[in-house]
């Protein structure tokens, strides 16, 4: 699967079907800290994606203020 | 799992409230809980004019978003801050959301103020980090904006991973006159301040970000070039992974400092007992006979009239 990690703008290959919740701990991310999108719709923990899916992890956190 | 409120499949799980929510009840739950904030701590009222500080971001929009929704009267302020491409953004999503919604927007670009007060400018000509000199320039301009536009409210959108991070902060080196003025609300002290308040207090960065996204919010998503290894985000970060390990540590950590904390520690300080004196040069408020905002004024125009341009000595 594709999975784009938004705002630092890289994209992961990530082989093999899991669950969401496995994927954030893959890629070290914190529960609570990113939003997980897949087809406009946000997805729990439990919910597996698979290897043709593509999803965005959409970071939650900010810092600054423009 | 399925929406804590209708059994519908959940898209939303909150840990710290043990709750899931399908989309529909997830805005619901959303707006109810700013509806609370507004009315426990009496922050606003709907015959009142509101000028709401946006950034661009997720939290200052979807506040924005909500008080519309709740029939408040807003106008929204902007403050150009000149950070290159970042403030373009920012700004871009500001006015896109505004025009959108028709809107009333308020745009304040630093860099036509005084003499010229563009963040990386007065960053490189001054002592000041880039955040600090941001920090102090917001509470002014802030304070100018609400003023002159006659508002009787500045709502700003702090959230409460914002609170929970500025307490920590706060308690680790015993800030006692910070702990004492970290409120949600900020009643006047100063004929030229107007109240101050924060609906998304109690409401973590996750939940803000879910609503601005199931709204279709267009929101900057990038942090502030800025804020790279800011201490902000340290603290955010160290309560990050309390709240993963033990969820609902940060709705603890804010909403007990308020009921059991911060009562403890109000009536030992005399310095919340003391209003700000009046600036001397520009008749805002100040802590000291000429306020902040005047001396980085006069700082720079020294500087730039003895020719510098680049970082202090």
């Amino acid at each position: 699967m594709r999975v784009h990690l938004h705002p630092q703008g890289r994209t992961l290959e990530v082989a093999g079907r899991r669950s969401v919740g496995r994927l954030l701990a893959e890629i070290g991310v914190l529960p609570g800290t990113a939003m997980v999108i897949r087809e406009d719709v946000l997805l729990l923990d439990a919910e597996m994606v698979e290897d043709d899916d593509v999803i965005e992890v959409r970071a939650v956190i900010s810092g600054g203020g423009a | 799992m399925k929406c804590t409120r209708c059994r519908a499949k959940a898209e939303v799980h909150l840990r710290a409230h043990n709750a899931g929510f399908c989309r529909p009840c997830y805005l619901g739950y959303f707006r109810r809980q700013v509806e609370r904030a507004i009315a426990a701590d009496r922050m606003c009222t709907p015959d009142e004019r509101l000028l709401v500080a946006v950034s661009g971001g997720k939290d200052s929009l979807a506040l924005w978003d909500v008080l519309i929704d709740l029939g408040y009267q807003t106008t929204g302020l902007y403050l150009a801050q000149g950070i290159g491409g970042y403030s373009d953004r920012s700004r871009e999503k500001v006015e896109a959301f505004a025009n959108g919604r028709g809107l009333a927007l308020r745009v304040v670009d630093l860099s036509a103020e005084g003499p010229g007060l563009a963040i990386p400018d007065v960053a490189a000509l001054t002592r000041r980090s880039a955040c600090a000199a941001c920090g102090m320039l917001k509470r002014h301009f802030f304070d100018e904006a609400a003023l002159a536009g006659e508002f009787d409210v500045l709502a700003t959108g702090h959230n409460l991973d914002d609170e929970a991070a500025r307490l920590l902060g706060n308690v680790l080196r015993w800030q006692v006159d910070h702990l004492v003025r970290q409120r949600p609300v900020l009643p006047p002290t100063h004929p030229r301040f107007v109240r101050k308040v924060k609906p998304l207090h109690l409401l973590s960065e996750y939940e803000t970000a879910v609503y601005a996204f199931m709204r279709g919010i267009d929101y900057v998503v990038e942090e502030c070039p800025n804020s790279v290894g800011a201490t902000q985000l340290v603290y955010k970060d160290a309560l990050n992974r309390l709240e993963a390990a033990s969820p609902g540590t940060k709705l603890a950590f804010v909403r007990e400092f308020h009921r059991t904390g911060q009562p403890a520690i109000v009536p030992r300080s005399a310095e919340d007992q003391r209003p700000p004196q009046t600036c001397a040069r520009c008749g805002m408020p100040s802590w000291g006979e000429v306020c902040a905002f005047c001396k980085l004024v006069a700082e720079i125009e020294t500087k730039r009239a003895r020719g510098m341009t680049g970082p202090a000595a």
